[in-house]
């Protein structure tokens, strides 16, 4: 039986298609769009958050969207050990939510971001990660304005402690502290990243290098996820 | 009138890119710019430390993160019972 994983879409997404289209091609997974309003998850192997613009990015991205109705069953999902992946807008909002620790600031040098970086995976333990060794490097396309990742002394090293710092760039393009493309929660069943590998999981289009991180995900939804302690 | 203001410490990339130009333009010396939001609004209170009440929990459930950020609370014109 393939995984099924909710994309959910708010007003303004824009990336759920893609991302389910993805998820399916690449990981076999039965992957289907579930509406901001719905308050509940019946049935579902993981959850993703995809990028775009929720609620318009009003007062700040992620702000009203934390507020919208699954934002509840996500985090009940989540408290349950539910893989739940936000990818650029939805690390945004689960950073709002306070599922995942941080925020996400302007870019430095305050420009819009439309291009492959490189990423190292730094750590097995996520979700997202769980098929890929430590030390991989991987291109994967980031498009955004608000990435720049930013946590006080006392989070970063807890981060950096905890193993909890998921993906680096290799040349870090907007600023965020400790070249920070990527974390995740102390179980790592919630993982927030910039890049989007959904834009690079077909070698048609010259970018394959996202399909490691679907196929982990894919494989994590299939599984129950065990929790540390 | 809430404030929301960038904690101190915290990069400011607007803030930075403003005091980069302003030289530019013939503003010398200036510096610590910060830029932050001004969201003014009117609400139905019986005073103003009430109207201060409501605005602070607005202010830390939705307007500010305070994760990043900090507010500010000023009543410009008290309600007349």
């Amino acid at each position: 039986m393939s995984a099924r994983i909710g994309v959910v879409v708010f007003p303004g997404s824009n990336c759920e298609h893609d991302v389910v289209r993805a998820l399916a091609v690449v990981g076999g997974a039965d992957a289907e769009l579930v509406w901001h309003g719905a308050t509940e998850l019946p049935g579902l192997d993981a959850v993703v958050l995809p990028g775009g613009f929720a609620h318009g990015d009003y007062l700040r991205p992620g702000a009203l969207a934390r507020f919208s109705p699954v934002m509840e069953a996500v985090a009940r999902f989540a408290a349950e050990g539910g893989p739940v992946v936000g990818i650029c807008n939805g690390f945004q909002v689960l950073t709002e939510a306070g599922l995942l620790p941080g925020a996400l600031q302007k870019n430095a040098g305050l420009r819009f971001l439309c291009t492959t970086t490189r990423v190292v995976v730094c750590t097995s333990r996520s979700v997202v990660t769980a098929e890929v060794a430590p030390g991989t490097e991987l291109d994967i396309p980031i498009n955004h304005f608000e990435g720049n990742y930013t946590c006080d002394a006392e989070t970063l090293a807890r981060l950096r402690t905890e193993d909890r710092i998921v993906l680096r760039y290799r040349d870090n393009p907007n600023g965020s502290v400790d070249d920070i493309a990527g974390v995740c929660n102390e179980a790592g069943n919630v993982v927030g990243l910039m890049p989007h590998p959904e834009r690079a999981c077909d070698r048609l289009t010259g970018a394959s290098d996202g399909e490691g991180l679907l196929l982990s995900l894919v494989a994590s939804a299939s599984r129950v996820i065990s929790r540390p302690g | 009138m809430v404030e929301v203001r960038l904690r101190p410490g915290i990069a400011d990339p607007q803030g930075a890119t403003i005091e980069r130009a302003l030289p530019a333009l013939g503003f010398f010396g200036v510096q610590g710019v910060r830029v932050g939001k001004a969201i003014r609004f009117s609400v139905e209170a019986a005073d103003a430390a009430q109207a201060t009440a409501q605005a602070q929990k607005m202010a830390d459930r939705l307007l500010a993160n305070p994760v990043i950020e900090d507010a500010e609370i000023r009543v410009l014109d008290a309600a007349t019972p």
